[in-house]
């Protein structure tokens, strides 16, 4: 891409309304890395909950009003495997093929990918595990790169997670339809978060860490769960720091 | 109308089900040490075979062939069947197939029948349709035997009492066999289903068994085993009775050369099962001298017309998706409510059944988290998240437009439609701070108490970064 | 009423009303494979199930036979009509198949000798087809150890070349190892109602 790229971000609804401090720091990670970022105002939801409960006739619309949000930008950029994989795989059959959606990257994927860079300057001294959540890694194939990303992040002290490629139990509205088998899974993923010792859980999904992150709270583990951008964006001058 | 046997009459929804089945913890106990065990020896299986994902594009282009041309297919199996000296029935329902099993082993004269696993049968409950007519099923795979044995209902494709451990097996054996077995070793479990059958085996004169694979072309059917059981009942008897999908062909003779990679690999992580049986119609001297070949519907053809639906017809009852599937692992297979379940169940029955103001069917395709753990090992590339969905949207259009949910999500779709109306809810919906304790909320009204009986929220921030960016950016 | 199969066949028919694109099935899969020595390999991928394998030249052909018959102690051994007389070795019982065995002479045996029509390197399987020096199906099921022997020319590498060799009219039975079951636990143990011990003599220049 010659120049700087001009990048839309996504930043879904959940995170939008949730957690900010996830799309600040997509904002102010990307910017150093020497994009220029646009938010526009008209973005609400990719339509994902509605499609995957059963409602596609709602979801609809949203697609179509995606693909004209998004439609001069050299790519999308979303802090969201799953939302990143309705876009890409199931927009189109909603809508029709749009370049939007075809430009749309989850983060590691546009860092890595579109970027190509590993390194991204990050300081985070502290332990971490990182769960790599289903739709990032069977939708999207995004691999290896966010522990990529990981590695490269200086003063980290980043464990492996057992049984990583397990579902968390989130599912969207599974966790309420099915909440007692959500909550069993939940339960076998924070006792594998547990088992590492990590001060923090990271993920490159809200909606997964939403999930664990609530569990982990109710047992008051003191377990943190941080988003892969936040960890990201952490820098020595500028380290992180838990606002929300 | 009546009821289709394949799902168990008065089982509960899903969500009910999963519940009871989620407070055993012994059930829980043999089911993760099992699915676990098969998981990593399956990747080991196929991570021998450097074409596996060609393999894989493989069978589901001949199965997908098949489905498109089924009735030419059906039609050139039926010939071929026929002039190697076998019969061939056909049958819309379960009731028109049991009845035919029912009649030819009457005309054999026989009160009993030996049976090889099959999913079909159980699919149409034939063994509760003989007893009705006074002739008794001896299932012979050991896991089969186990349920039967047991009174106890299947929970898994290829291995029907994988919610049983070791000692519960010698248990069931030692109250049920005249020779209770030695010990709860698995060698002397399967001593004593030896000694317990084998009688049955040199005297039976009828015997019933599904099918792996039919070849359109020859005429050829072809049963995939481990124990020698089937073999028995394919070899001894003067009579077989053959229950067979009408979706299990293949074209050629040729194209199992795909699925005899795929289905050991992908099922009990063997390079290749113990035994295979192959034969074509009647040989002269070996074998059975009367073959009878029932083709069953019983909502096969409800699902080949839907065409986003019917690629669960390309299914070869591997059950890698069961082994793999998160929900699975916890629930286990009776909470399905029907012979088929975990992810492929989630699919398969629900279109069989093709009722969706059918509870416990409409529950079905709920009964995941969309992981997508299915689809990644699915030997014949079955896109079983995308059924769910799919599926998913048939039950909300049964279900209609009055219901608590439906008008939620209604709602909640005219908000996201327009920015402006998502914004201000943003900001409505920062009230939820005032609940929120330590900037966490722990209950919600209902059905956000589903979410908080296990779980907190997390509190709206101040401000939203749509509100963030306008302020600094905008 | 219509009968039945006038009305599955109509019902698959409006079924594929949308008449779906024809498929064109990807043939890129690996028909052979360099495997290197395959009959090393079938060796080692027969013994893998547990099944014992006994490489010897032709020339030592029967005295390997006769040893382990002898080792299992063998005295009343089932064998096809056209079991090659220099098979029969001394000091044995021979049962052969002609006039037709009971199932319970099968039964109360000590042992099956066959030979076999082709052999999968890779996953160690032995296909039989009721030819040469095999027979029918039920020799080589009820007696409880079968011995099998397997000539280097019938050894190819993989599935797909093993079903070019095999012709489906004729009743096949796939063999790989003894009989099996992993339905305690999803563990594999073997011995359950085929021949409990298989044994294989592989022949490595005939």
């Amino acid at each position: 891409m010659p120049g700087a790229p001009r990048v839309g971000l996504f930043a879904t609804c959940l995170t939008d309304t949730f957690f900010p401090a996830t799309a600040r720091a997509v904002v102010r990670l990307l910017e150093r890395l020497g994009c220029t970022v646009e938010f526009p105002m008209e973005q609400t939801c990719c339509g994902q909950m509605h499609y995957n409960t059963g409602y596609r006739d709602a979801a609809r619309p949203l697609a179509a009003d995606y693909a004209r949000t998004f439609a001069g930008y050299d790519a999308v950029v979303a802090p969201s495997g799953s939302c990143g994989g309705m876009i890409r795989e199931v927009h189109p059959e909603l809508h029709g093929s749009a370049p939007a959606f075809t430009h749309t990257y989850e983060l590691s994927e546009f860092l890595v990918d579109v970027l190509g860079v590993t390194d991204v300057g990050a300081y985070f001294p502290h332990r971490v595990t990182y769960h790599p959540t289903c739709h990032s890694l069977r939708m999207l194939g995004v691999g290896d790169k966010p522990l990529e990303l990981l590695r490269a992040v200086r003063g980290i002290d980043l464990v492996a997670l057992p049984e990583a490629e397990s579902c968390c139990g989130f599912g969207g509205t599974f966790a309420v339809k099915n909440a007692d088998t959500s909550t069993a899974m939940l339960g076998d993923k924070m006792r594998c978060v547990l088992d590492t010792g990590a001060e923090v859980l990271s993920a490159g999904d809200n909606s997964c860490l939403m999930h664990i992150g609530g569990g982990l709270s109710r047992l008051r583990t003191g377990v943190t769960t941080l988003h892969l951008a936040e960890i990201l964006a952490s820098t020595e001058e500028e380290p992180w720091a838990p606002t929300r | 109308m009546g009821t289709n046997p394949v799902t168990w009459l008065g089982t509960p929804a899903f969500p009910v089900a999963a519940r009871a089945a989620l407070g055993d913890t012994q059930l829980r106990r043999n089911l993760r040490k099992a699915t676990h065990t098969i998981r990593d020896k399956r990747a080991k299986a196929v991570e021998e075979l450097p074409d596996w994902q060609q393999l894989r594009l493989a069978g589901e282009a001949v199965k997908d062939e098949v489905l498109s041309n089924l009735d030419t297919y059906l039609e050139r199996f039926e010939a071929a069947v026929t002039a190697r000296g076998g019969v061939v029935h056909w049958a819309r329902d379960a009731a028109e197939a049991n009845e035919i099993v029912l009649r030819l082993t009457r005309a054999a004269g026989a009160e009993e029948v030996v049976k090889v696993k099959s999913m079909a049968t159980a699919e149409i409950g034939l063994n509760e349709a003989l007893e009705a007519g006074g002739v008794r099923a001896v299932e012979t795979d050991l896991a089969e035997l186990i349920v039967q044995l047991g009174h106890d209902r299947p929970s898994h494709i290829l291995v029907p009492a994988i919610h049983r451990n070791r000692s519960e097996i010698r248990e069931i054996f030692q109250r049920e066999m005249a020779e209770a077995p030695a010990s709860d070793e698995p060698r002397a479990l399967a001593e004593a289903a030896r000694r317990h059958l084998r009688a049955k085996f040199l005297s039976a004169r009828v015997a019933v068994s599904g099918a792996n694979f039919g070849v359109a072309d020859t005429g050829s059917v072809v049963v995939v085993e481990s124990e020698g059981n089937g073999r028995m009942c394919l070899t001894l008897p003067e009579v077989l009775i053959t229950v067979m999908g009408i979706e299990k062909l293949v074209p050629s003779w040729r194209d199992l050369e795909v699925f005899l990679q795929l289905l050991p690999r992908s099922s009990t992580a063997e390079r290749m099962n113990p035994y295979t049986s192959v034969w074509t119609g009647v040989t002269p001297g070996d074998g059975p001298q009367q073959f009878h070949l029932i083709l069953l519907d019983n909502g096969r053809t409800d699902a080949l017309a839907d065409r986003a639906g019917r690629q669960a017809l390309r299914c070869i009852r591997c059950s890698a998706c069961l082994n793999v599937c998160p929900v699975y692992e916890r629930t286990g297979g009776q909470a399905y409510g029907s012979v088929y379940p975990g992810p492929i169940g989630a699919i398969l029955t629900p279109q069989l059944v093709n009722d969706m103001h059918d509870k416990q069917a409409a529950s079905l395709p709920y009964a995941s988290s969309l992981c997508g753990a299915c689809f990644e090992v699915c030997p014949v590339r079955i896109n079983i998240p995308e059924v769910l969905v799919h599926l998913r949207a048939k039950a909300v259009q049964a279900k209609g437009k009055r219901t608590p949910e439906a008008m939620a999500m209604a709602a909640l779709g005219w908000v996201l439609a327009d920015p402006k109306r998502y914004e201000a809810a943003q900001k409505a919906g920062s009230l939820a701070r005032y609940l929120a304790r330590g900037g966490r909320i722990s209950a919600l009204p209902w059905p956000g108490s589903k979410w908080t009986a296990a779980r907190d929220v997390p509190a709206p921030p101040a401000e939203s970064f749509r509100s963030w960016w306008r302020r600094t950016r905008g | 009423m219509a009968d039945a199969r006038s009305t599955v066949l109509g019902r698959i028919r409006s079924a594929l009303a949308d008449r779906p694109a024809p498929v064109t099935i990807p043939r890129d899969y690996h028909a052979s494979r360099p495997l290197g020595d395959l009959l090393a390999l079938a060796a080692e991928r027969i013994a893998d199930y547990r099944a014992e394998v006994h490489a010897v030249t032709a020339d030592a052909l029967t005295s390997t036979i006769a040893a382990r018959l002898a080792a299992r102690g063998a005295r009343r051994v089932i064998g096809p009509v056209d079991l090659p007389p220099a098979w029969q070795v001394p000091g044995v019982d021979w049962l052969l198949d002609s006039p037709t065995l009971s199932i319970g002479e099968l039964d109360g045996s000590d042992g099956v000798l066959t030979g076999s029509a082709v052999t999968i390197a890779e996953t160690g399987t032995i296909v039989l087809d009721a030819g040469f020096a095999q027979g029918r199906r039920a020799l080589t099921l009820l007696p409880d150890y079968h011995l099998c022997v397997v000539l280097a020319s019938q050894v190819v590498g993989t599935v797909p070349e093993a079903l070019a060799r095999l012709d489906p009219l004729r009743p096949l039975t796939f063999i790989s190892g003894p009989s099996a079951t992993s339905d305690i636990e999803l563990d594999r143990v073997e011995g359950v109602h085929g021949p409990r011990t298989l044994e294989v003599v592989l022949v490595t220049d005939a």
